[in-house]
């Protein structure tokens, strides 16, 4: 079977993705200065103002990327929480973990901006509409998914538990994307989907375009770096950690992972 | 089955019942998830509602009034089918103009005036630059129209 003899679980073994994220996270990291520079002068300069609101919603090319970011990474963290759960796979959990605070600060991100744009057009900072109440819960869901995770002593159950609320919350998700749809809203409803052209000036959706694509790789690259610390935290007394710590950077990865290794348990028998 | 598929089998189940419940309970609660009602929602109450509510839709073209003596302006809220009166003591937001969206907080008297505490300008989800919104109104279709409220 051809699905069997894809190499799924190469990056999943801890020694690989240490490999993957040295190698992955400079070019992300300059993907996301070079876009975020042309992204911000298309913003300012080449976009030109609404006939209605002029100059203020410019804010939208940070406020829409931040809102879309927020809730996508909050259906990966629970995507990575079904893996952990079923398959049991260390690293998913890693990486669910290494994506709230982003998640979170994205949402809030959301939020802020938000109410800076709303004061001037709707003559508020913050309404209880459905768009913006379920954004907030949104913030929650990630401040709870951080909490909890802490909160728990033991490392595995609290993963655990914490796998199910990014499951349950992801409910969530869907809520906030269609609410200006479902219900009456102050929020406006959305400008770019995926079946009809874009209601704005080509102009400004290019600086959309731009800036979405700097969120991406800077929260690719923050996640990415994040999950690498904890996988060195965690594997600190193994022999690949030590051998990385005597012989500096090694950027080769074993071809021969199992899945025995990304579960930690040669890990375990290797300790023992 | 191996314990795995059970595990799957369980997560998938879980998803499943509260994507159920969750669309049971939104659906329930429908009327109450709305940030405010169309004026001709307003006209199909049987009895007025007690309490403040929201009533939201487009000022309609011309029908703005402002008192030159004091802040007070009178306009009327329209969903293109039916309109209510609404009058407004105070400074309204920057956006509020005839043909845009607007969404009023307050309560409706026995003649069917609305009396608004708080009015928010609502915008729609279309961006251009001035010259093409011109073009379109030479062309004779004002962004905006057609709308739904």
């Amino acid at each position: 079977m051809v699905f069997r003899r894809i190499p799924w679980l190469t990056f999943a073994a801890p020694r690989n993705f240490h490999v993957l994220v040295q190698v992955l996270v400079p070019w992300l990291v300059g993907g996301a200065v070079v876009l975020a520079v042309a992204g911000l002068y298309t913003s300012f300069f080449v976009a030109p103002p609404d006939y209605q609101q002029g100059n203020s919603y410019r804010i939208l090319f940070i406020h829409v990327p931040a809102a879309w970011m927020g809730m996508f990474i909050y259906l990966l963290m629970a995507v990575y929480g079904v893996i952990h759960l079923v398959w049991r796979i260390r690293l998913a959990d890693m990486m669910a973990r290494s994506l709230a605070p982003t998640g979170a600060l994205m949402t809030f991100m959301a939020l802020w901006t938000g109410a800076l744009w709303g004061a001037p057009t709707w003559g508020t900072y913050w309404v209880w509409d459905a768009r913006l109440t379920s954004t907030l819960v949104l913030l929650f869901l990630y401040l709870g998914y951080m909490a909890l995770r802490t909160a728990v002593d033991d490392r595995e159950n609290g993963a655990r538990a914490a796998s199910l609320l990014a499951l349950v919350g992801a409910i969530n998700v869907p809520i906030i994307y269609f609410s200006v749809e479902w219900w009456h809203t102050l929020h406006q409803g959305m400008s770019v989907t995926l079946t009809s052209a874009p209601t704005m000036a080509p102009s400004m959706f290019t600086a959309l375009l731009l800036m979405t694509g700097a969120c991406w790789l800077y929260c690719a690259a923050i996640a990415l770096r994040r999950a690498q610390v904890e996988v060195l935290e965690r594997e600190a007394e193994t022999q690949w950690v030590r051998d990385l710590i005597r012989d500096g950077d090694s950027r080769t990865w074993d071809r021969n992972a199992t899945v025995a290794d990304a579960r930690g348990t040669i890990r375990e028998e290797g300790r023992s | 089955m191996t314990k795995r598929q059970k595990r799957l089998a369980l997560v998938a189940g879980v998803l499943a019942g509260l994507a159920i419940a969750t669309a049971l309970i939104l659906n329930a609660f429908r009327d109450s998830m709305v940030f405010f009602v169309t004026p001709s929602e307003v006209m199909a109450m049987t009895e007025l509602p007690e309490r403040k509510f929201r009533i939201g839709g487009l000022v309609e073209s011309g029908s703005v009034v402002r008192d030159q003596q004091s802040v007070q302006v009178s306009f009327r809220v329209t969903d293109t089918a039916m309109s209510v009166p609404v009058t407004f003591e105070g400074i309204l937001p920057a956006l509020f103009r005839e043909g845009q969206g607007v969404v009023a907080e307050g309560w409706i008297d026995a003649d069917g005036t609305f009396h608004a505490d708080k009015v928010l300008a609502r915008h729609d989800e279309e961006y251009m630059p001035a010259e093409a919104q011109a073009a379109i109104e030479r062309a004779g279709h004002p962004p905006g129209a057609g709308k739904e409220y």
